[in-house]
């Protein structure tokens, strides 16, 4: 285990490595100054030039490379451009949107994926998987951001039962907060429920197919206790991974149902750096990104070797 | 289940047919204006409806569902252009250290939240439909390197690839010649998933305005236009929405069923 997990972390510091080397060199040929774009076309020369050195434009690049990760790796993340404060504090500010709809949309998902995964697989080629299999197939092509905005057509337009967007806040109580990021987690719980319960379903029908089910059918059991007891602690793997891998997706991937319900979160962040030039956020907020990405991954692979024993002979 | 193929191939008949029928004709001309018409619903003389503009609807679906497929058709050709021949050669170079840096730098690409990253790129180099395929494309290029890599590794333990290296043939050689051939179907099948997968991303760029640019009609574009006047006009969003959403549909449906026909092992262990 030791060994295996020493190997992880050296494949895990490699990748934020190179992560951070193509973030930095695709920020850097960005074309157009943050210095110039500051303060305008009819800027003095002296003043650009001081601007830059203020921002610390005028080092080299390998200089502000090794800058900008050092300081990532101490919590420093840069100062924002245009609005002059420290990166980490507008970070801290919006993750406590996207982080908790994230966790909103994976709960919904779970909750929606899981009877209909164990459902479908229990009802192997009957009307009730067909149907499950179906709606799957719809779910999976409804783009996320059309489905949001039929959301906020039928119960914010229509019912009233939920504003069409912007986020209260957390000081309004957990409730309020809860209540505002609703359709947004809806919206992007979705197509993840419909993957999700696909995974579900086949990694079930797998298992079912194992002999232990045969046996724990042989000794006695009814098809519903074996499914219940062996059948599903064996298909999580599987599921679990898809949930590693959507916790990370929903946590980047919310840039879009950000924008269409306004919500102050890390993607509507990036959003607006990028239309602003203001490039360090850009930089700092991606890489943050990757890092969660790239770490839950690992954490993931960490679990399953504990778990499995197999996993970590073979590697 | 050759019902799938079957509904899959008409909704993707539908799509390809409406993109190459809107060169020659299309019910009105897709932008001109008619602002007393605007907000029309759905009639015998504007099928789906006129827009904001009092443009025709249809004529915009069908002018932009070219945008649609030549976005996803380049995007995944990069993909598979890419991707196929770096899959093959950590294949035929397997446990070497080409292979461990091919995967390596794979499961690097998947760990790039690729929409962040594609918003960054077409944010970085510009709005536009190009900008759009790279970003798209970038993140089909692992996909089939290691479908190919894993379809070939299996492929390079059999017999039939030993008795080609007796012949004598190089293993660039057998790679195209005898591998390639016989990893095609998987590429088929999980080319028609990286195209439905295109095609919602398109719509997703263009959405938050990173797409194809006005005036170029897109699904994605449209549906941002229709959002603030979701209420008075419903139509503007569930037209656009429709379409995207068979022709993700008929593209789904046709992979699946395609991997089932194409390949009678899998209809086996599935039922």
């Amino acid at each position: 285990m030791l060994r295996y997990t020493f190997k992880r972390i050296l494949s895990l510091v490699i990748s934020l490595a190179v992560a951070s080397l193509v973030i930095f060199t695709v920020i850097e040929i960005a074309p157009g100054d943050p210095a110039s774009f500051m303060l305008g076309i009819n800027a003095q020369p002296e003043t650009l030039a001081a601007l830059r050195t203020e921002l610390g434009l005028d080092a080299s690049k390998v200089e502000r490379y090794v800058t900008w990760v050092t300081g990532m790796l101490t919590g420093d993340f840069g100062t924002s451009y245009t609005y002059r404060t420290p990166v980490a504090d507008m970070v801290a500010q919006r993750i406590w949107v996207s982080l908790p709809l994230a966790l909103y949309a994976l709960t919904l998902s779970t909750v929606i994926a899981f009877p209909a995964g164990i459902f479908a697989a229990a009802r192997r080629g009957r009307a009730g998987d067909i149907g499950v299999m179906g709606a799957t197939q719809l779910g999976v092509a409804i783009p996320n951001f059309w489905f949001a905005m039929m959301l906020v057509l039928l119960f914010a337009i229509k019912l009233r039962w939920f504003a069409a967007g912007g986020f209260v806040g957390w000081d309004k109580g957990v409730w309020a907060g809860l209540h505002s990021l609703t359709l947004p987690a809806i919206a992007l719980a979705l197509p993840q429920a419909a993957i999700l319960a696909r995974v579900m379903r086949s990694a079930l029908l797998d298992v079912l197919g194992e002999d232990f089910m045969r046996t724990a059918r042989a000794k006695g059991l009814t098809a519903r206790q074996a499914l219940w007891r062996h059948g599903l602690r064996n298909a999580m793997i599987p599921v679990l991974t898809i949930i590693g891998l959507q916790f990370s997706f929903l946590l980047a991937g919310g840039i879009i149902i950000e924008q269409v319900f306004y919500l102050p979160g890390l993607g509507r962040l990036i959003f607006q750096s990028i239309s602003a030039r203001d490039l360090i956020v850009v930089e700092s907020v991606t890489m943050l990104l990757v890092f969660a990405v790239i770490f839950v991954n690992f954490c993931v692979d960490l679990a399953y070797a504990a778990v499995d024993p197999r996993l970590r002979a073979r590697a | 289940m050759i019902r799938n193929l079957l509904l899959g191939g008409i909704l993707c008949a539908i799509f390809i047919g409406a993109a190459l029928l809107s060169f020659v004709w299309t019910p009105f001309d897709h932008a001109a204006l008619d602002i007393p018409g605007r907000f029309q619903t759905p009639d015998a003389e504007h099928l789906l409806g006129t827009d904001h503009f009092g443009r025709d609807i249809l004529s915009l679906l069908m002018v932009g569902a070219r945008t649609s497929l030549a976005v996803a058709l380049v995007a995944v050709g990069i993909g598979m252009c890419i991707g196929i021949p770096l899959g093959l050669w950590a294949a035929a170079r397997r446990g070497s250290l080409v292979d461990e840096i091919i995967m390596r730098g794979n499961d690097l690409v998947f760990a790039f939240p690729s929409l962040v990253i594609a918003i960054l790129i077409t944010a970085v180099f510009g709005a536009g439909a190009i900008n759009a395929i790279i970003a798209i494309g970038i993140f089909n290029i692992p996909v089939f390197a290691r479908i190919t890599r894993g379809a070939a590794l299996s492929l390079w333990e059999r017999e039939f690839i030993l008795a080609a290296r007796v012949a004598g043939k190089s293993a660039a050689r057998i790679s195209v010649e005898h591998i390639l051939p016989n990893v095609t179907n998987l590429l088929i099948v999980q080319g028609t998933i990286q195209f439905s997968l295109g095609i919602l991303a398109e719509a997703g760029l263009s959405y938050v305005g990173l797409g194809a640019q006005p005036p170029t009609p897109s699904w994605g574009r449209m549906l941002a236009d229709a959002q603030t006047m979701v209420s008075i006009a419903p139509h503007l969003a569930l037209m656009p929405g429709f379409a995207i959403i068979l022709t993700v549909l008929g593209l789904n449906l046709m992979g699946d069923g395609l991997r089932d026909y194409l390949d009678p092992r899998l209809r086996v262990a599935r039922t």
